[in-house]
């Protein structure tokens, strides 16, 4: 193992841990430099895990020893083509999100932008532990990092965005706990918290019913945080409140984060051979991934806010997820990881079209939205990629990983679930068409006004709405068509290596 | 030689940069050379510049382009795909002329993207690339209708792209099946028959009879096409369904139940158009029952089933966007199509009734016009596989057809008897004899040559067609037949032409189906599901109140009151039943 590779691994975490420590004192004199700060820590992070990336597709799975500790004692940094592939999507979703947030911060939360950086990061930081920790109890401990400060970004919110806060705290609080509880069981049981080492002992203990409890309080816990379905109710009301920039990232992030936990728990942790066959814990996931596809898609249809319905469409699509992991093959387990990226990009860019509206219109209705194909043609593109995505129509990501889940629901016979996903296609189409038709709305006869507006609005509009906004957005539905375009060296060289060994 | 340049691609991306041109005549010529650089590019293909195109049903493939597992055909060049190319850029040129004044230049890029994913379509040799553009085809037409901005249209907007994701879906999933069962995405011949080992095969077919809106999946079309821009809708009535037609030619040929599917809807739209009111509706219906001779044309099977569903497809583009032109001018001029509230417009627009009527005798299938050398073509290959039923049913739609489109529609638009419109119309013309812009006349007008042109020499189309044609069209059997059925025809109209007069109302026909359940599946989301989520929502709310307070002062919430008490021998008791039932399953 070559030391200069494992200590890009830990810098990934480390820069944003230590500039949310500087950013709130450097806030106190120079409030501008909170936001470069940030920048940088996000960009250090960034690169650090692009290098690994490419290390790990080069030479294989990487570690690092926090302290110097040798695991099972130690905490070690487990980093394989997995996590690796998550933690670029952490990391450039959090780049992008960080960029986007600056006239948010300025018009929304004066003076508090030192906390409210700090807190970014430090979520930033969170997510990033879970994704790249080898540790279950450590995993822990970075999964309240993220949800404290989730919970204080999303309280900085509009009004109800308090109230909704303090439920997704509780109820958070209790997912968490049930997370610790059921570690603790598997750490009686087995006298150990690493993730490699109790892949190793499990085998022989899985009759124990002790490991069985253990098994399901941690799935129970880890399907709180990702709102799966019956257990979803806190995200609507949390993520709808929350300012534009922290919906935009902890949106599409937190729960794909906890998607990952998922699989690693099911699929490394435990050996296929437990969940899948001994339990069949996989086949009951699928099924309510079912239901979350069905209800998220039917919810969304009744909501009259925006990002509210794009809440419901994120608990559709953890619907997808779950069900891909469910089904437990390697076609629809390839399809599933790969949708994790598809739908952190196709969510972030329809965030940030809920943001850029908020920002002009001050609000984020449907109705608020009428005209913007004449107001805002460029967030209209932007809308309109990223529905198409979420749609499903080629050749943007959104496809691509679909077409898999829905080869992998074929060679599993799952019928439910490859009827539910085509459904929710066409309930994707209803949703989005309504936005349609408000945005490209025209003042009766006045058609002929669109096609001067068009003109010279798109001069004043780069104006309007700020470069800070419009640049993660291009770089995100750019993201988008280059992830359908290039799936193909995506699942090769990465997501292939992903699909856990044994399926 | 492997290079070849799409045009689709052409038009497609052309198209784009429609907006962006700043000069105004600069943009209008632009507009109409894009289609004309795609027919440039299928004559040099014709003429073998990029390679002979083999036989029929050998294709020259092009851009193969690994993909999965499987190889992308993106593009397959054969004789029937280069039949329908060209009909699309040239009935694409004539619509881009009748489109010309349209200000909305988002309307021209939504139209030549659509223009250039029909194209893509007929030129794929694989599913998947089939699929792309079939989705992009059934969006584009959700912006034609949206942009003409009424209530109504945005309605029609949503119905319309439901109903064509709907088989998009469809036929996404029949091709993840098929490509299951036999590892192939080639766009070729799939077999088919009734049973569970057919299902990729079915669900790919009902995606393709939904797109040719084949009855009883045909009341997306007359409810939305008459819904679109005037321009627009010229360009909805082309692509879609002709290129449906393409898809069953390519995998569905010989199929005994499109065959009757398609007779009896070309019979069953007649009867529905009999009510109608609004000019284009009843255009709308004769699409439907046009298509159905293609349909039973592929259904067949047979070599002349084929060249005639594809002869049809061509020649009926042409007149039918002809039509919906003429009955488009009316509604351009003076705002409406409805019949009770036209007639008498002669006076004031009597190219465009010439015009219209050349459509309307093509449609009809008057030797000499276009229509005639394609119709007869389907008909005779029913009489020759001797099936009695379809071909009586496909006969006697011609004499409805001639009914409606031929005698009724312009009756009603430009005569009525009157020489006069109503004072309401009156008043928004202007008192010449041109009233119709003149590029609106031009584009029909080529569109008119090219029907008699084809009418009277039939044989550079039958040069065309996949098969090689040994059919003669002008028997003096067929023409004496024809012609007598006309006669009787006009002479029954003509004694009750007032009865024929247009009446107020809306006719439902197999949208009832889609409309009801829709309209309760709505109900239900709105009512009942609604309340199940806001009271899951509303329970979770309680709960963490209750936390709260319990927090604040825990003795009062902690009481022993008689609802808590029960409260808790309830949980218990579930819990244990809850135990129980795990004891048994175990």
């Amino acid at each position: 193992m070559n030391p200069g590779q494992n200590d890009i691994i830990i810098l990934m975490v480390v820069a944003p841990l230590f500039a949310s420590i500087i950013v709130p004192i450097v806030g106190w004199r120079a409030k501008k430099l909170c936001y470069s700060l940030t920048i940088l820590a996000v960009l250090i992070s960034l690169f650090s895990s692009l290098i690994t990336a490419k290390t790990v597709m080069n030479h294989g799975p990487v570690q690092y020893y926090l302290g110097g500790w040798k695991p099972p004692w130690g905490i070690e940094f487990y980093i394989d083509h997995l996590n690796a592939f998550i933690a670029v999507v952490v990391t450039f979703i959090s780049f992008l999100g960080v960029i986007f947030s600056k006239t948010n911060v300025e018009n929304d939360l004066p003076n508090k932008e030192g906390a409210f950086y700090s807190l970014f990061l430090l979520l930033i930081t969170g997510l990033l532990g879970i994704v790249l920790t080898g540790d279950m109890f450590n995993l822990f401990v970075f999964l309240e990092v993220a949800s404290l400060s989730s919970y204080a970004l999303i309280a900085m919110g509009e009004k109800g965005a308090m109230y909704a806060s303090f439920r997704y705290l509780l109820i958070g609080t209790v997912g968490a706990s049930w997370y610790m509880l059921g570690v603790g069981y598997l750490y009686i049981v087995t006298g150990s918290l690493n993730m490699a080492n109790l892949s190793e002992l499990l085998p022989a203990l899985y009759q124990s019913k002790t490991i069985l409890v253990g098994f399901a309080f941690i799935l129970f816990g880890v399907g709180i945080k990702m709102a799966l379905f019956p257990l979803h109710a806190w995200l609507p009301d949390a993520y709808t409140y929350a300012p534009s920039a922290v919906s935009a990232m902890v949106a599409p992030l937190m729960t794909k984060v906890m998607i990952y936990v998922v699989i690693r728990v099911i699929f490394t942790v435990f050996q296929p051979e437990f969940t899948v066959d001994m339990i069949q814990a996989t086949s009951i996931l699928s099924w309510f991934g079912v239901l979350a596809i069905l209800f998220g898609g039917i919810m969304a249809l009744s909501q009259t806010d925006f990002k509210r319905m794009l809440c419901y469409i994120i608990v559709g699509e953890i619907g997808y997820i779950v069900g891909g992991v469910g089904i437990a093959n390697a076609t629809a387990l390839k399809g599933a990881i790969f949708h994790i990226l598809n739908d952190a990009l196709m969510m972030v860019c329809l965030f940030f079209v809920a943001g850029m509206v908020m920002y002009r219109k001050k609000g984020h209705r449907i109705s608020d939205f009428k005209g913007i194909f004449r107001e805002m043609p460029f967030a209209a593109i932007i809308f309109t990629v990223g529905a198409l995505a979420v749609i499903g129509v080629p050749p943007t990501g959104g496809f691509f990983s679909k077409w898999y889940l829905l080869l992998g629901g074929i060679e599993a016979k799952h019928w439910g679930f490859v009827v539910a996903l085509l459904i929710s296609t066409l309930i994707n189409v209803a949703l989005f068409a309504r936005v349609f038709d408000k945005g490209l709305y025209v003042h009766g006869h006045g058609s002929d006004h669109s096609s001067e507006s068009t003109d010279h609005s798109s001069g004043t509009l780069v104006q309007k709405t700020p470069l800070s906004m419009w640049i993660p957005a291009v770089i995100v539905i750019l993201a988008i068509l280059l992830a359908g375009i290039f799936n193909q060296a995506i699942l090769k060289n990465i997501v292939q290596f992903a699909v856990p060994s044994g399926l | 030689m492997n290079s070849w340049i799409h045009p689709g691609l052409v038009i497609s991306i052309g198209g784009l940069l429609i907006p962006f041109i700043p000069w105004k005549k600069v943009k209008q010529a632009y507009f109409l050379l894009l289609p004309l650089a795609g027919l440039a590019i299928l004559v040099a293909t014709s003429a073998g510049v990029f390679g002979t195109i083999p036989a029929w049903p050998d294709s020259l493939y092009k851009y193969n382009v690994p993909f999965l597992q499987y190889t992308l055909d993106i593009v397959r060049i054969n004789k029937l795909s280069m039949l329908f190319a060209y009909v699309y850029v040239v009935a694409a040129f004539c619509m881009n002329i009748y489109a010309l004044r349209v200000k909305n230049d988002w309307e021209h890029v939504v139209a030549m993207i659509y223009v250039g994913s029909a194209l893509g379509a007929v030129f794929s040799g694989d599913f998947f690339t089939l699929f792309f553009c079939l989705e992009i085809m059934s969006l584009a037409p959700f912006f034609l209708l949206l942009f003409r901005g009424t209530k109504k249209s945005a309605g029609a907007a949503v119905r319309y792209v439901l109903w064509h994701h709907f088989s998009g879906v469809c036929i996404l999933a029949g091709v993840l099946l098929h490509s299951q069962q036999t590892g192939s995405i080639e766009f070729t011949t799939m077999p088919w028959g009734w049973g569970g080992e057919y299902l990729g095969s079915n669900l790919i077919l009902l995606g393709f009879v939904i797109n040719a809106a084949t009855t009883p999946f045909h009341s997306w079309l007359s409810d939305t096409y008459s819904e679109a821009t005037p321009s627009g809708s010229i360009y909805m009535t082309a692509y879609t369904t002709k290129t449906a037609i393409f898809c069953l030619i390519m995998t569905f040929s010989g199929v005994p139940l499109l065959m009757w599917m398609g007779a009896i809807q070309s019979v069953f739209a007649l009867f529905l158009a009999v009510l109608e009111n609004d000019g284009r509706r009843l255009c709308s219906y004769h699409i439907i029952s046009q298509i159905g001779y293609m349909v039973a044309g592929v259904g067949m099977g047979t070599d002349m089933g084929i060249n005639g569903a594809a002869s049809h497809a061509l020649c009926h583009i042409i007149y039918n966007a002809l039509l919906y032109m003429g009955a488009g001018c009316a509604l351009v001029v003076v705002g409406t199509a409805k019949f009770n509230e036209t007639g008498g417009l002669y006076k004031y627009m009597p190219i465009s009734f010439w015009l219209y009527m050349i459509g309307g005798f093509s449609i009809s299938g008057f030797p000499l016009f276009n229509g005639f050398i394609s119709k007869a073509m389907t008909i005779e290959a029913a009489e020759l596989i001797h099936n009695r039923g379809v071909y009586l049913l496909l006969e006697g739609a011609t004499v409805g057809t001639f009914l409606h489109t031929g005698l009724k529609l312009p009756w009603n638009i430009w005569l009525q008897g009157r020489d006069e419109p109503r004072p309401e119309i009156r008043a928004k013309l202007k008192d010449s004899a041109l009233n119709t812009p003149v590029h609106m006349l031009v584009g029909m007008g080529v569109l008119a040559f090219l029907c008699i042109f084809l009418g009277v020499y039939p044989w550079i189309l039958y040069d065309m067609l996949p098969y090689p044609v040994e059919y003669v069209p002008f028997t003096v059997t067929r023409i004496f037949s024809i012609t007598q059925m006309f006669i009787f025809a006009f002479l029954g109209f003509w004694f009750l032409r007032k009865l024929l007069g247009g009446h107020l109302g809306y006719v439902i026909d197999t949208d009832w189906l889609v409309r009801m359940p829709g309209m309760k599946l709505i109900q239900f989301c709105n009512g009942s599901l609604l309340k199940f989520g806001s009271f899951l929502d509303r329970s979770v709310v309680k709960s963490s109140a209750f936390a709260v307070s319990t927090l604040r002062n825990p003795s009062i919430e902690m009481r022993l009151t008689p609802t808590a008490v029960g409260l808790g021998v309830f949980v218990t008791l579930i819990l244990f039943v809850i135990f129980l039932l795990a004891r048994i399953g175990v």
